[in-house]
């Protein structure tokens, strides 16, 4: 009797400690995926061009990490000083005035009814899904025959067009602000245009944030339309720079660490944004998932 | 929970009837067509840097990509004299279809959708079971861990990844040697699987945390139902689940299609390495090459063109399939 109890209860633990002990390992496996190049990346970055060659990873000899960075700044006249102020430009003011331009509009798209509404809509939707490279050559056509190609405008302008943003916006404006307070500004006097920017543009702060780093990221990580559009090599953003001195590293190799280090310069915004703004991203990113 | 992909939820929208104010609290006529009037006028200045946006850096591209793919830039008398621009006709269309390199890109693309969307599907979803069975230690850490390479830029990931499949420098290769392993990862069957898993790596973090900030939203109702009728976990998760955050996989699908087509960042840099990458590996670099290596502005139109035109019909081919799907589903009820 009670050696039946005791295997009855055990023979269903036995499998899910089992389990437990799987889920944690596929789960750790993952984990060290997704880190270890990165931590790759943070290692190599503090060693010389030879130690790199080495393959040895992990061993001490040949550490320049103060060196490299001092190279990297150094490189061809202080040139990724200026591709690291041009990304920070291009990517922070363009996805800051590109989210309020996004979230203005999908808020309108919520709370007026106007003709063809839905059809704009959809416009809009089918927006996201057409190829940056099927724009870039009529782009680059149009940028040249107003002298814009090879400016600081010809990646700006295009990189703040959002319309995944739009579509967010839309969604994020059904849920956070409800009509019944917009209706309360309008009794007091408040014109339609100060109810948004007053009252309607605080409460969609978290959808504004997430807006913004889905479009800091996307900008940051741009690369098809700087190729495109700029031969000015100070007129870089990081990506491109690191590209260019990556295709001369193969001929001279002093190109190396300077890559390394600069690739884990260029890691280091995004992160800094995402840790530092994660409260607002997450619920951000949930609206987005759920709705 | 609503459906997501983009075109149904605007159907979605049509199909809602719109809110109409309670007629006991109607103000006067002219009244109200002044505070309509006020309303369409916020309405216009809300939308009007965004449309402005749209035509200039969408619609008049798209156009102009349509239009240009319809002519040629003839050079009379064996290129020398004025180059003129002439109608083609079709010609640019039957030029690119018919290239064989063309055709390759096509291919190479196909064939990394087919290896790189299930894999990233069912990955990034088995991680969000996973981490929402309640089972895994150190919740919060894990995710962060996984959604880091999200902060990674496409080209700096490729370059990580092009230094750990680089001889010499790779400490991959150098272990697997040491095992007595030879994987050259940049060789003829290798080099789409090593784009396949620089592509992985960036974004299986992040759809992980879409499906799992969907399962956070399924009702504990319905998982207790499931726990009381004697599903394990293992069923609850792939029998209840699963199913109910199928339009988040619609979504997360059709994104991963969507941006799978234009494959261009990760074998742009990996050419850079290897002879196994021409410039025309890919439809966009084939683009790219067209335009902007030859200048044959006609040949890169309407190669671009194509490659929207497919965008369009997966796209629309994965709505109708999914809406289909549910319509069955309904049907089974």
């Amino acid at each position: 009797m009670s050696a039946s109890t005791v295997s009855r209860t055990a023979s269903p633990l036995r499998p899910r400690l089992l389990g437990r002990s799987v889920v944690n390992l596929v789960v750790l496996v993952s984990v060290l995926y997704t880190l270890l190049p990165v931590l790759w990346l943070v290692l190599a970055s503090t060693k010389d061009r030879d130690a790199l060659f080495s393959s040895d990873i992990l061993s001490l000899s040949g550490f320049s990490f103060v060196q490299n960075m001092k190279d990297l700044f150094a490189m061809d006249g202080g040139l990724f000083g200026r591709w690291y102020g041009n990304s920070l430009l291009y990517a922070v003011l363009g996805a800051a005035l590109g989210a309020l331009i996004s979230i203005a509009c999908g808020y309108a798209f919520d709370k007026y009814r106007f003709a063809h509404k839905e059809k704009l809509f959809g416009l809009v939707l089918a927006a996201v899904m057409v190829p940056q490279t099927v724009l870039a050559l009529p782009l680059y056509l149009m940028a040249s025959g107003t002298g814009l190609v090879n400016t600081f405008w010809a990646v700006f302008i295009p990189v703040l067009f959002n319309p995944f943003g739009v579509y967010l916006g839309r969604i994020f404006s059904q849920g956070y602000v409800p009509d019944e307070v917009l209706e309360a500004a309008r009794m007091d006097g408040a014109g339609e245009l100060a109810a948004y920017f007053r009252v309607a543009l605080r409460m969609l702060g978290p959808g504004l944030v997430t807006i913004f780093l889905f479009q800091l990221t996307a900008i940051w990580n741009n690369f098809f339309l700087p190729m495109v559009m700029l031969s000015d090599q100070d007129l870089y953003p990081v990506s491109l720079g690191l590209y260019s001195w990556n295709s001369a590293a193969s001929v001279s190799p002093e190109y190396y660490p300077v890559v390394i280090m600069g690739s884990l310069l260029a890691v280091l915004p995004l992160i800094l944004a995402f840790a530092l703004l994660q409260r607002f991203w997450r619920s951000g990113l949930t609206a987005g998932a759920v709705k | 929970m609503t459906s997501t992909t983009p075109v149904s939820v605007a159907a979605d929208a049509t199909a809602r009837p719109s809110p109409k104010s309670p007629a006991a609290a109607a103000p006067p006529p002219a009244a109200r067509r002044s505070a309509r009037r006020r309303e369409l006028g916020a309405c216009g200045v809300l939308m009007t840097p965004f449309f402005v946006l749209l035509v200039t850096v969408f619609l008049i591209p798209v156009a102009t990509a349509v239009y240009l793919s319809f002519f040629s830039d003839d050079q009379p008398g064996l290129g020398f004299g004025p180059e003129r621009t002439v109608f083609a006709g079709l010609r640019n269309y039957t030029a690119v279809l018919a290239d064989p390199t063309f055709l390759a890109g096509l291919g190479v693309v196909a064939l990394y959708c087919l290896v790189y969307i299930p894999l990233m599907v069912t990955g990034a979803l088995v991680l969000a079971l996973l981490l929402d069975s309640g089972v895994v230690r150190l919740k919060g850490t894990v995710q962060l861990a996984l959604f880091l390479p999200h902060a990674v830029p496409g080209i700096i990931a490729a370059l990580i990844w092009l230094y750990l499949y680089t001889p010499g420098i790779s400490p991959v290769i150098d272990l697997l040697g040491r095992a007595d392993i030879t994987i050259d990862f940049l060789g003829v069957h290798t080099v789409l699987p090593s784009i396949v898993n620089i592509a992985l790596w960036s974004n299986l973090g992040y759809n992980m945390v879409v499906f799992y900030a969907a399962l956070q939203a399924v009702p504990r109702e319905v998982l207790e139902a499931s726990v009381v009728d004697g599903a394990g976990p293992v069923r609850t998760a792939l029998q209840i689940k699963a199913p109910l955050v199928r339009s988040s996989i619609v979504m997360v699908a059709m994104f991963t299609l969507i941006f799978a087509l234009q494959l261009f960042t990760e074998p742009m840099l990996l050419s850079q390495s290897t002879p196994m990458i021409n410039s025309r590996f890919s439809p966009s670099m084939y683009i790219y090459d067209a335009a902007f290596t030859r200048n044959n502005y006609g040949l890169a139109a309407a190669a671009s063109v194509v490659l929207l035109l497919c965008t369009i019909a997966l796209s629309y081919g994965v709505t109708r399939w999914t809406n289909r799907a549910d319509a069955a589903e309904e049907a089974a009820r």
